[in-house]
């Protein structure tokens, strides 16, 4: 099956100061079709002014399977999370 | 959203300890609301129950662009053929989308597009009855996709992370598709006589086969309460066929229209419109295939992919040649806003 | 925004009409394409054209009136934009023709100040696309298989009888350089082609038929049908509002 567009990622930067968000993914023969792709679907509404596609198969993953104690570390340390942090009332922007 | 086979572990010689704890976990974690990812474990019933939902769902986007491109090129106003080549698009973009999505449970669009040209996938019933006259335009889009819609919008918080999140921004956009449908099917109901009685025929068509869009009552519908225990499915079809009765019959009246059910009234006891029984030995016989366009239907779709091979296959070459290019490298491109 | 002098309508209308009648045939591609990535782009590219030629036709009058109205010998669109899609090939030989064309000249308008400044300074983003989408496909399908070569080279042998047409200068549109227009035209297709692989057609870009007719309500006979499909529904319903 040597017709098969390979898959690829697609990342969108919806406005400028923001980074580049995972869209989705779509098929496409190459990297420029895969941009020109990604132009007409993940931004048909103008939702984007940038975007990043890259093959799926180059995507390297954390781990193989998220059952892993991979990610259990981050549950020791809530002081990087926001709301680890009582605030007063009243206080905004915060 | 990556699709690489996962390696699931049910079959792969764990211990029964292991995977009871397994099967244990997941159930807790879906019984708390929590999103499953593409590369956790999960039950196989549930990665093959979901591949099947999103295939069809897909399949049905793509197939039901059929009816209404049908009426493109005969538009009666450069507005409306504005709104109806945008719509369309969007439900090739939908279809995109849950193509997608199905694919991170390490099944490829080309194997679910096989199956749909093969029959052994299916898609919605509804698409099987034709587009008659331009008011099946609006009658899609206020029937079909509003039945549509009270049957996605639950989807968005389904158990499975890149279906919901398909489903969202599907959502999103179908809302417009409902909305165009229903001030067609106004204008023409408000139009001139003969526009009053297109707009009527069409909803005296797409009515009953809309309320078959929910599938067949609970107690005979085979995956409802597995697909409802794994949050799949958050409500069982009765629930959101009425709801939908619900919100059409005021939207009907509006509208100017009558829903060619005698026996559609209020029941304030309820607090709920009951209506007529439905025609299921039609329902069941249109997904046999015995349906208006069930054959033209799959055999226009397998055309376009077979028209469509050496062009595929002439990218795929193009890109083998020129591959010089480092591929993994992510291109960068400011897209026209 | 209707424009009063003729000369100004009538080049309303020939644009508006390219416009019009190619964005008609690539909507005829929905639920055909090759590719369900290709759906999505072919839509775009029509709903581009169908937004530039609602703003034409407008300038002439009401634009469902110029559109659905009007018998074939008064559309002044260029008979290559009419020509039935054919296979994927012929599409795209029709694009590549066209959108270098619209880009070119959009270009020389949106520097101009004349009426259709504003418009072109607008579309010229869009044709940039089009002919971005053209090339690419050129480039794949001259540069693909055996097969694809073989039809990419036949749709733009049979279609370069239809381009000589462009070059015909279009009252009301002051200010363009027809033979310059054309010297970048053919230079920009050359480039494509030769990196693609292929020849520039050989033979006549102009003939009895061909030259300057679509622009004098001159068409081919597909183009009748094609109307006949896209008029019938507002026709039947005279007055009617949809």
């Amino acid at each position: 099956m040597t017709q098969n567009w390979p898959l690829w990622e697609v990342f969108v930067r919806s406005r400028r100061g923001l980074s580049h968000t995972h869209a989705g993914s779509l098929h496409a023969p190459d990297a420029e079709m895969a941009l020109r792709n990604a132009r007409d679907l993940y931004t048909r509404r103008s939702e984007g002014v940038s975007i990043w596609v890259v093959p799926s198969a180059e995507v390297t993953a954390s781990s193989p399977d998220e059952r892993d104690p991979f990610f259990a570390p981050a549950a020791d340390k809530p002081y990087r999370h926001p709301t680890f942090y009582d605030i007063p009332e009243g206080v905004s922007h915060l | 959203m990556v699709a690489v086979t996962p390696e699931s572990g049910q079959d792969s010689g764990l211990g029964a300890d292991l995977g009871a704890q397994l099967a244990a976990a997941f159930d807790a974690a879906v019984a708390a609301d929590e999103r499953v990812e593409p590369r956790d474990w999960m039950p196989e019933e549930y990665r093959a129950s979901l591949v099947r939902q999103m295939a069809q769902h897909a399949h049905s986007e793509i197939i039901g662009m059929q009816p209404e491109a049908n009426w493109i090129t005969r538009a009666p106003s450069l507005r409306r053929k504005a709104i109806l080549m945008a719509k369309v698009q969007d439900e090739a973009g939908h279809g995109l989308y849950l193509y997608s999505a199905a694919e991170t449970l390490g099944t490829s669009r080309d194997e679910l597009l096989d199956k749909l040209h093969s029959g052994r996938q299916k898609y919605s019933s509804i698409f099987n009855y034709p587009t008659l006259t331009w008011a099946d335009v609006g009658a899609i889009g206020w029937l079909v996709d509003g039945a549509a819609i009270t049957n996605q919008v639950p989807l968005c918080r389904c158990s499975y992370g890149p279906y919901a999140r398909a489903m969202v921004r599907i959502c999103k956009e179908e809302s417009f598709h409902q909305r165009q449908g229903f001030e067609l099917l106004l204008a023409l109901s408000k139009g001139t006589p003969e526009q009053h009685a297109m707009a009527q025929d069409a909803v005296d068509r797409w009515w009953w086969p809309s309320l078959m869009m929910f599938g067949p009552p609970d107690d005979e519908s085979a995956h409802s309460a597995q697909s409802m225990a794994w949050r799949i499915k958050r409500h069982s079809n009765d629930e959101l066929r009425q709801r939908f009765v619900d919100i059409a019959v005021p939207q009907a009246e509006t509208l100017g229209l009558t829903l060619p059910d005698p026996d559609l009234k209020w029941n304030e006891e309820r607090g709920h419109y009951d209506f007529g029984p439905i025609d299921w030995a039609e329902f069941w016989d249109v997904l046999k295939g015995n349906g208006p366009c069930n054959e033209q239907r799959l055999s226009q779709r397998r055309r376009a992919h077979e028209e469509g091979a050496w062009v595929r296959e002439a990218a795929a070459a193009y890109a083998r040649k020129h591959a010089a290019a480092p591929a993994a490298a992510a291109r960068n491109e400011e897209a026209r806003v | 925004m209707t424009a009063t002098d003729t000369p100004t309508v009538n080049a309303a209308l020939a644009l508006g009409d390219d416009a019009l009648i190619l964005s008609h045939r690539l909507g005829e591609w929905a639920g055909h394409a090759p590719e369900l990535e290709e759906e999505v782009a072919l839509a775009n590219i029509a709903l581009d054209l169908l937004g530039q030629a609602r703003f034409l036709l407008s300038m002439a009058g009401d634009e469902d009136e110029m559109a659905f109205l009007r018998e074939e010998r008064s559309f002044r669109n260029l008979q290559l934009v009419e020509q039935p899609n054919g296979d994927f090939a012929h599409t795209i030989a029709r694009q590549l023709y066209f959108s270098l064309y619209q880009h070119e000249l959009h270009t020389d308008l949106a520097a101009g100040d004349g009426p259709f400044a504003g418009l072109a300074a607008k579309a010229v983003k869009e044709t940039a696309y089009h002919r971005d989408h053209a090339v690419q496909w050129t480039l794949r399908l001259g540069d693909g298989t055996e097969e694809s070569r073989r039809r990419m080279r036949a749709a733009l042998d049979a279609l370069w009888k239809f381009t000589g047409e462009m070059f015909q200068p279009v009252e009301g549109l002051d200010g363009i350089d027809w033979a310059v227009l054309e010297g970048r035209w053919l230079t920009a297709l050359t480039g494509v082609l030769e990196q693609a692989g292929l020849a520039v057609p050989e033979g006549p870009r102009t003939g009895a038929w061909a030259a300057g007719a679509g622009r004098q309500g001159l068409h081919t006979e597909p183009f009748g049908r094609m109307l006949a499909e896209m008029q019938h529904l507002h026709r039947s319903h005279p007055g009617a509002s949809w």
